[in-house]
């Protein structure tokens, strides 16, 4: 009788966690550099970076502040990339999900009511979910490049956005494009009143959870998952390829609109224009790293939260671009890359010297 | 208002500013064609382009206009064999490299910009190339306008015929043209598949350098974080709509500098029109241009990573 | 005076496949050779290497007495060989011009004078009779004509030795004839040719000798004015079948698959099935017999909803599933084991207890409101990884961990557990090792004799032979004329399956006899 334990090799797993990291410790050090000079070293800059990511506890409690959002993009980008679907539209379905909680959250139809919170989230998981539809009708159907499409949709839903905060949803009080204030029933408050980590933390571990549970562990990930390694091989064993990219889209633009909703909710209380500093664009390198993981995905998100937080640190301090963070970003996606195709070449080399091929 | 409308499009100032505007966009497919005619997916445009305007600044910023046009398209070209080699000799997802040479673009240009030149983020002009009007040809009514442009102008009118001749006129061009449909067929008659994807990959590189630094060193005079704003997906969906052509592009980035030039003399013209909707109006043209024209027939081996069989 | 081309003791092995088993043959100057076997025998194996696209194991090649090293298609291309593929190499966007002289290296620098090269080619088009012209796309031109395009690629280039890998597959009777004379021109010419085929009479008409390959190995070369067709299918086909012939059926009971007049096409626009009837009943197993390339593919893909027919009607028990797609199929008890295991039957990174679930994935027990039971999913792998003896893997194991034996074990267990009333197995045995082979034919038998109706395409003679109860041959995407299963001369079928009708059949295709 065979034993009930896993086949997989010990070092296939270790490899997917290993990988990233390396990936990640690359591309810190390599970006890094370019921000070094006579005056800070590689070291100085490390080190900064570290304490501005955990040294305090209120830099720690900034940088779960920064995982929140990532966390839902970068859950967004994993979900539909799970079905073979890059959706680079998660910027512009969170702004347009803010928005639209801004909506709600500034009615005082709700004031005060319990419902005031739920219905805000679920304002934003629509519009998001609605702004990535369109992407999705088209892949599925026509096969149109989903990276062009939500691109395209990602700045007019920035113009949007603009629009709507320098009009119609502008607060007549303030100076700068934002909206009103949000009332207070809509608030996700703060965890601890010390620091600004706030109860969208909280929701983001439940939708954590909830995700992974979809995606293995119910007959739809199964699915979208089947879907994103072999179309072909899903459509032979009867799966309806075209509905589950499209089913899969949908969530993923939900799960973006959400990013942007439980960022206003939790953190300004109002929505202002460029209050996304691209965190979808971040959950690109968010997704990656983590494999399309959800539970991975929290990890990642928070390490990314966590080196904006240290590397905004940085900027006011020393006054160093915080855009050298894309430069680990896209160095680490890059290693991660190169070292499966790499892998995967040896592999090839090995096997053709094996069997004389 | 309307006549207003009428008068402004059908002004020698429209065409004029409407040229200018499809000069980044043409010089910029007229290299991605390159790529995607081999088979490799250049969504990638964006960032190279961006990579193309801030070098081509910093070199103007120390040097002058030309080397700062030659550093960007140096700097582009290194940075593309990393493209390369992990596209083609290791074959691996196209899109996931190209995504992340945009994040690299935004990494690099940031840094450096704020790192080199502090915080003076604006106005800060550099030496650049300035209009040049082309003697006789531009007295000619109407069409004159074609002949006061800049000379990054002047290259995309010749780039259009040179990028033709290259590929319905030499061995190169056929060589391309075959990887991109079917690498297998073009390795059984001896081509080197990999190597004319990297001269392509290399080629699109350079001109999106180009395009890039024509809004610096062309336009401009100054560099701003992001400027690119999306051009480069736009040029990239101008390839898809123009079937890969070069006349067929062409006349798709004639239209889309049209819609540019229109929208902006919208917002100049002081109409009640909020900025941000004329703004929007070439990110939903290409839209509706992908909806309407579809997406046609591109190359068969496109963004397809081709392995050699042994 | 030293033979054109000498072949020794070529070897070529793939990852589980000894392709070329020290093959040789010699061929001289201005010889017509015919390279005769089924399917995987190793004939275009061989061809591929001496054309480059292969690089050999161990072995040596001689051309005009020297040895030569070809690595690739260059070198080839240098030496004089040219190759017709049986899958076109063309490019179909691009022009007849174009297709001949890429890659070719002139000394007029980057220009191509298109010009030039379309006169000359348009020369050497009329001096064959091509009719061809050179301004045409490729996508334009029928079938026919493209292969002709081949052909002039390897003109243009002057090869004297010329490979052609099963040219007249996808001609029609008229073109064979001209393909033929064209042929002899070439011979007159004093070119050397390389002829690629499973088909007899074509070995008989137009060859001047004859080697036959078999299983890797070489089984006899022969000049054809010393031999004939009975004697060419014997050398051919003839092999003790190792494994134990089934028992016939015993209890063949209602019809359970009814096809009428299916006509489906082919990738190439053509028609690949042509006007297909049959009907298959509970508890028999029908064979469906044929040389790759002549519409089997297509039709098992119709049959299981991967494809559409464009004509003709299927109906499974009484209802009418022409259009039906595969999980509606399936629901009616249908069993389909693909040809290619690993783009279509499985998802190669899913785990084999996913893969055996997948088709019922929704349904209980294995689900239940959506949400799927580990549990039962991994019991119901282990149990039929037991019962069906999968080897070398857990239930987590991915599928694609797995040997290609145990990976079809594992397809054979998903479609088979359920007891279906209809299989649809098309090449359920390739590039299996024999013990694996040993297994699938039996479960195929197992399943018959508990009532299904059973239909198997495949091209390996020797498994229709011990399997099939009923046969049909395809060729040319028609049957050629039904014989019975288990008692037949091979013989007889060798010959069907390389285009001779059976004696007494209606046939406007008929071949002129030479």
């Amino acid at each position: 009788m065979k034993a009930a334990r896993s086949s997989q090799p010990a070092w296939g797993s270790l490899n997917k966690i290993v990988t990233p990291i390396v990936g990640v410790i690359v591309g810190i050090i390599f970006g890094s550099l370019v921000v070094v000079n006579k005056d800070r070293s590689l070291f100085m800059v490390l080190g900064q970076l570290f304490y501005g990511a955990f040294g305090s506890w209120s830099n720690f409690s900034a940088s779960l502040v920064y995982t929140i959002p990532l966390g839902f993009s970068g859950l967004a980008i994993a979900f539909s990339y799970s079905a073979g679907i890059f959706n680079i539209g998660a910027e512009g379905q969170l702004q347009l999900a803010a928005l639209t909680t801004a909506v709600v959250a500034t009615s005082t139809a709700l004031a005060g009511s319990f419902l005031h919170i739920p219905l805000a989230l679920l304002a934003g998981a629509v519009v998001g979910s609605l702004w990535a539809l369109l992407p999705g009708l088209l892949k599925a159907y026509k096969g149109f490049n989903e990276i062009v499409v939500t691109m395209l949709l990602n700045y007019v839903a920035i113009l949007l956005v603009s629009f709507f905060l320098q009009g119609p949803m502008k607060d007549p009080k303030a100076y700068f494009p934002q909206s009103r204030p949000f009332l207070e029933s809509s608030w996700l408050k703060r965890i601890i009143p010390q620091f600004n980590v706030h109860y969208g933390f909280v929701i983001l571990i439940v939708v954590v959870l909830i995700t992974w549970f979809v995606l293995y562990k119910t007959t739809f990930g199964f699915k979208i998952r089947a879907v994103g390694l072999n179309p072909e091989g899903a459509r032979y064993a009867g799966i309806n390829v075209e509905r589950i990219m499209v089913l899969s889209m949908v969530v993923s633009g939900a799960l973006a609109g959400i990013a942007g909703s439980v960022e206003v909710m939790g953190v300004y209380h109002r929505i202002m224009e460029g209050f996304s500093p691209g965190y979808g664009y971040d959950a690109i390198a968010v997704a990656l790293l983590a494999n399309l993981n959800p539970l991975g995905i929290l990890f990642s998100a928070f390490f990314f939260g966590a080196l904006r937080n240290a590397a905004g640190g940085l900027q006011v301090d020393f006054g160093i671009s915080i855009s050298f963070i894309y430069i680990i970003q896209a160095l680490a996606i890059l290693f991660v890359i190169a070292s499966n195709g790499i892998s995967r070449q040896l592999l090839n080399y090995r096997r053709r010297l094996h069997h004389g091929n | 208002m309307a006549t207003d409308l009428m008068g402004m499009i059908f002004s020698e100032a429209f065409l004029s500013s409407s040229i200018r505007l499809a000069t980044p966009l043409l010089i910029a497919c007229m290299g991605a064609i390159f790529s995607e005619r081999s088979g490799v997916l250049f969504l990638g445009l964006e960032g190279f382009m961006l990579m193309g305007a801030f070098f081509g600044f910093l070199g103007s910023y120390y040097f002058g206009a030309i080397p700062g046009i030659l550093l960007a398209i140096v700097v582009n070209m290194v940075i593309a064999l990393v493209f390369a080699y992990a596209t083609v000799t290791l074959a691996v997802n196209q899109v996931v490299v190209s995504v992340s040479m945009n994040i690299l673009a935004i990494g690099i240009t940031g840094a450096f910009f704020r790192g080199l030149f502090g915080a003076h983020t604006t106005q800060l002009l550099v030496d650049r190339l300035k209009v040049i009007t082309i003697p006789i040809l531009s007295q000619v009514p109407v069409i004159g306008v074609l002949f006061k442009q800049n000379p990054f102008t002047y290259l995309g009118y010749i780039l259009v015929p040179v990028v033709w001749i290259i590929f319905f006129k030499t061995k190169w061009g056929l060589k391309i043209r075959s990887v991109g449909e079917n690498p297998k067929a073009a390795e059984t008659m001896g081509v080197n598949v990999q190597k004319i994807r990297y001269i392509s990959i290399l080629w699109a590189s350079a001109f999106a350098a180009i395009a890039g630094a024509s809004q610096t060193v062309g336009n401009l005079g100054m560099f701003v974080d992001n400027m690119i704003a999306g051009k480069g997906f736009i040029a990239f969906a101008a390839v898809i709509l123009g079937r890969f052509h070069p006349l067929g592009t062409l006349l798709t980035v004639l239209f889309f500098g049209l819609i540019d030039a229109f929208q902006l003399n919208l917002q100049a013209m002081g109409s009640t029109i909020p900025y941000q909707f004329p703004l929007m109006m070439p990110y939903l043209f290409t839209l509706i241009a992908f909806l309407v024209a579809g997406s046609g027939v591109a190359p068969k081996a496109w963004g397809t990573p081709y392995a050699p069989e042994q | 005076m030293a033979p054109l081309l000498e072949i020794k003791e070529l070897r070529k092995q793939f990852t589980s496949v000894l392709a070329n088993d020290k093959v040789s043959l010699t061929v001289e100057k201005g010889e017509v050779r015919a390279l005769l076997g089924e399917n995987g025998a190793g004939k275009s194996t061989l061809m591929s290497c001496l054309y480059g696209l292969y690089s050999m194991d161990s072995g040596e090649i001689l051309i005009d007495g020297k040895k030569v090293s070809i690595t690739d298609c260059d070198d080839a291309i240098r030496l004089g060989i040219g190759m017709v593929n049986q899958h076109f190499m063309l490019i179909q966007k691009l022009t007849v011009t174009e297709n001949v002289i890429l890659g070719l290296k002139n000394p007029r620098g980057p220009w191509v004078d298109y010009a030039g090269a379309t006169k000359k080619i348009k020369k050497l088009s009329d001096r064959y009779n091509f009719c061809i012209d050179p301004n045409s796309k490729i996508e334009d031109l029928p079938v026919g004509l493209q292969q002709r395009v081949e052909i002039l690629k390897i003109l243009y280039r002057q090869s004297n030795i010329m490979i052609f890998d099963e040219p007249t597959a996808v001609l029609t009777p008229n073109e064979v004839l001209e393909f033929f004379e064209i042929i002899k021109m070439f011979r007159n010419e004093g070119r050397t040719i390389l002829f690629i085929t499973h088909k007899l009479n074509e070995v008989m008409t137009i060859c001047d000798s004859v080697t036959v390959l078999r299983d890797g190995k070489t089984v006899g070369n022969v000049l054809v004015k010393d031999t004939s067709e009975a004697e060419l299918a014997r050398m051919m086909v003839g092999r003790e079948i190792f494994l134990k012939p089934a028992e016939p059926a015993k209890n063949i009971r209602q019809i359970v698959m009814r096809v009428d007049n299916l006509h489906v096409k082919g990738s190439m626009g053509l028609d690949a099935v042509r006007g297909i009837s049959f009907e298959l009943h509970s508890g028999e197993i029908l064979g469906i017999a044929g040389v790759d390339g002549n519409g089997q593919l297509e039709l098992g893909n119709a049959l299981s909803g991967l494809a559409k027919a464009y004509l003709g009607k299927v109906e499974i028990l009484g209802i009418d599933t022409t259009h039906k797609k595969p999980a509606g199929l399936h629901k009616l008890g249908l069993s389909h084991i693909p040809p290619d295991r690993q783009k279509t039957g499985l998802i190669m990174d899913y785990s084999v207890q996913d893969n055996l679930a997948i088709k019922e994935i929704n349904r209980f027990p294995f689900s239940r409101y959506g949400i799927i039971s580990r549990k039962e999913i991994r019991a119901h792998s282990q149990r039929l990884i037991d019962s069906f003896n999968i080897r070398g893997c857990w239930p987590d194991s991915w599928a694609k961990q797995l040997s290609g034996g145990n990976q079809q074990k594992v397809i054979v267990a998903r479609e088979f557990e359920q007891k279906p009333k209809l299989i649809i197995a098309i090449q359920p045995t390739r590039g299996l090792d024999i013990s694996a082979i040993e297994f699938v034919r039996g479960e195929l038998v197992k399943q018959r004799d508990a009532g299904a109706a059973v239909l198997l395409i495949s091209t390996e003679l020797d498994e229709i032979l011990s399997l099939a109860d009923r046969i049909e041959v395809i060729y040319e995407g028609a049957f050629t004329g039904s014989l019975p299963g288990h008692s037949v001369d091979p013989l007889e079928i060798g010959l069907q399956m390389a285009g001779r009708k059976k004696a007494g059949t209606c046939d406007e295709n008929e071949r002129e006899a030479t």
